[in-house]
């Protein structure tokens, strides 16, 4: 059982605010069923532009429900300009800390927040958080660049390890640690070599020129392994059609429309995980039968 | 509060006989069985009485039963020694929903160079023999089969493979940590070459095992050292757990059928009552090839690790398959392999009972839990509606491939 505080408890227990707000000026929702965790939250500003209702509805586990009903409690009677400088950080302040490994629930409470106030400044039509756009280096949550250098940033994370905790990249089969790796060091601007061995693991590192043969089985053994098992928990399949060169030819069975990152064709996400496997200039395309 | 343990495949209670067989050894027989003198050496008596206590449930030779340090152990060794004593060979085939002992394993010695098979299972958890029939070759050392699922209860069909794989001629190794104590094991009539078994899941205490080792079988020591248990496991012998051990295979052994009978008409009542009354509510595992003592049952929509917190806060114990339980941040690779959906995957929990749960505890479970379930329906976001269009809500009764 995790470490929580009482505070975490409390509010687990007896959770603030908890629902929806009827005509909300803002909506904010992040996370999945497939993650694990999601957040709803609604707020309704009152005359003053401050937010007089908040609410939440939360999919997870002890220490989100607990974020959550804290995040509502600390933006209640603020305006948006001051609602908008609250942190991960202060989330878990609030509630005296969260254990390491449970520091993306106060991660999820900030980005819920963010699109929130992104859907109140849109008028509704924006519903996401800058953060959660451009690219991703996690395929296995979805999880962006700009999200991984937003929590290395404000949280002084130094590890890998601490970064997964902080926002789940690198938190399945990963294969991004190494670019998470090389965000770190980008902005911490150290050298990873003051790291212990262990934390600067490289996966590309020792990749050797594979024979035809190999590389089918590599690619083979990558569909099996990282690919199969997270389409069939949705009902889908892939298949290998064909390999010629570094194109490699797949198809889709059964439900894999609607994947855990629908924002990506699985085209590409199957791409992405190819190259962090099997070799960088693989070139995936889906068969049309 | 008085505490309902319903974990019993993480852990059971230590028996109160097993405590007082085993408790001379912890306070004044402690001499070391290997001893020249009658103080130690006379124990070694105390551990030939519990190997074949251990051998009567098994239905196997004393001399075939090495004490190990549990299950994990018993796992590794014959692993291990699969590949080494015969180093020609070079594949391993195991199943998709091995303990982590298993799995783990078998993937470091992948990653050695070694070739290796996980065979998939179907949306109730079942292994299709053709498979792994197809996956037998010449370069097979080992096949590692767990004989019953410590997540889903699924008993695999043990005495097919293992004949399966005589046939062949084929090491066949089981994990029966579960099934031992639980199932009728028979080893005259099952040709298993390795079975390994964890005293902490039969009411014998925790770091105590053993692997059986069919006589023929040839074995590589993975603790090698003195010459104890026969050569075959170095270290000085843990004489107040086998001690225990074989209280307990004796225990388990007296009324295996009536107990088991006993649980497993609990058992039924709670997983009849929680479907009934928890909307959203399923089971997950072959219904009709299952360990009497284990419930695993998924309510969609919410989390495993709240569900625990709030069933804590009553005093009931059970265990989940959720990422946040997991000790990572996914879900349990059982369920995945089974396909079970995302929607039910992170609110699965397992139930597990023993011979020391009572009709009132289940009463209590099957009241408390119905408000618990409705409590975090009310705090989430997603309801039937974000169930994915098409997706095995009902599990098909044919076997996927
Ligand atoms: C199926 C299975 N195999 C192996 C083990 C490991 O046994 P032990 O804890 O004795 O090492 C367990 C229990 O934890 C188990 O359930």
């Amino acid at each position: 059982m995790w470490d929580y505080t009482e505070k975490v408890k409390e509010h687990f227990f007896h959770p603030r605010n908890v629902g929806e707000v009827e005509n909300p000026d803002g909506v904010g929702e992040v996370g999945s069923l497939a993650c694990g965790d999601a957040l709803k939250l609604t707020f309704r500003l009152d005359g003053q532009g401050r937010i007089a209702d908040v609410k939440f509805k939360t999919f997870g586990c002890g220490s989100a429900i607990a974020s959550s009903s804290a995040l509502t409690e600390l933006i209640k009677g603020k305006t948006i300009e001051e609602a908008e400088k609250i942190t991960n950080q202060d989330i878990a302040d609030y509630l005296g800390g969260l254990p390491e490994q449970k520091m993306h629930c106060s991660v999820m409470g900030r980005e819920a927040l963010e699109a929130a106030i992104e859907y109140y400044h849109s008028g509704g039509k924006v519903t996401k958080p800058h953060s959660l756009e451009g690219k991703v280096v996690c395929t296995c949550f979805g999880v962006t660049e700009s999200e991984i250098r937003r929590v290395v940033r404000e949280n002084n994370l130094k590890t890998v390890e601490a970064v997964t905790n902080y926002c789940k990249a690198g938190g399945g089969c990963g294969g991004c640690k190494p670019d998470i790796e090389a965000i770190i060091e980008e902005i911490q601007g150290q050298s990873l070599l003051d790291l212990p061995p262990d934390k600067r693991r490289s996966a590309v590192a020792e990749k050797k020129p594979l024979t035809n043969i190999q590389k089918i089985q590599l690619i083979q053994q990558t569909l099996d392994q990282e690919i199969r098992p997270a389409l069939q928990a949705d009902g889908g399949d892939i298949e290998l059609i064909d390999v010629e060169g570094n194109r490699v030819l797949v198809a889709f069975r059964g439900m894999c429309a609607k994947c855990a990152v629908s924002e990506f064709t699985m085209a590409e996400v199957v791409q992405k995980k190819l190259r962090q496997f099997v070799t960088e200039d693989i070139v995936v395309e889906e068969a049309v039968s | 509060m008085k505490t309902i343990y319903l974990d019993n495949n993480a852990t059971t209670a230590v028996d109160p006989a097993v405590l007082d067989a085993m408790m001379p050894f912890l306070t004044t027989d402690y001499g070391n069985a290997s001893s020249m003198h009658a103080f130690g050496g006379r124990l070694r008596h105390n551990i030939d009485q519990a190997r074949e206590q251990v051998a009567a449930l098994l239905h196997c030779c004393p001399e075939e039963i090495v004490f190990t340090s549990g299950g994990t152990e018993g796992d590794i060794t014959a692993i291990n020694s699969a590949l080494l004593a015969q180093p020609e060979k070079h594949h391993i085939i195991t199943s998709r929903v091995e303990h982590p002992a298993v799995r783990t394993t078998c993937r470091m010695m992948q990653k050695r160079g070694n070739r290796l098979t996980e065979l998939p299972v179907d949306e109730l958890g079942r292994l299709n023999l053709h498979q792994l029939e197809a996956a037998l070759t010449d370069d097979t050392a080992l096949v590692t089969i767990m004989w019953a699922n410590n997540e889903t209860g699924v008993v695999f069909p043990i005495q097919d493979i293992a004949e399966l794989c005589r046939a062949k001629g084929v090491q066949f190794h089981s994990d029966s940590v579960q099934a031992v104590g639980k199932l009728p094991v028979n080893l005259r009539k099952t040709p298993i070459d390795l079975l390994s078994m964890s005293g902490h899941k039969l009411h014998a205490p925790k770091g105590i095992g053993a692997l059986y080792i069919r006589k023929g079988t040839p074995l590589a020591p993975l603790m090698t050292g003195g010459h104890q248990e026969f050569g075959k496991r170095a270290g000085t012998e843990n004489i107040a757990g086998i001690v225990a051990l074989g209280k307990a295979c004796e225990l388990a052994q007296k009324d295996l059928s009536g107990e088991n009978e006993r649980i497993r008409r609990l058992r039924d009542r709670l997983e009849r009552t929680l479907l009934r009354d928890c909307p959203d509510a399923r089971l997950n595992g072959d219904p009709d090839n299952r360990l009497p003592n284990t419930a695993n049952i998924s309510f969609e929509f919410i989390e495993g690790e709240a569900i625990l917190l709030l069933m804590d806060e009553k005093g009931i114990c059970a265990s989940s398959g959720s990422a946040c339980t997991s000790g990572s941040l996914e879900p349990s690779h059982v369920l995945r392999a089974m396909g079970v959906p995302f929607t039910a995957v992170h609110g699965s929990i397992r139930f597990s009972l023993s011979r020391f749960t009572a009709d009132e505890e289940i009463d209590t479970v099957c009241r408390e839990l119905p408000p618990i379930i409705k409590r975090l329906r009310q705090l989430s976001p997603f309801s039937p509606k974000d169930r994915a269009p098409g997706a095995p809500v009902e599990r098909p009764e044919q076997i996927r491939l």
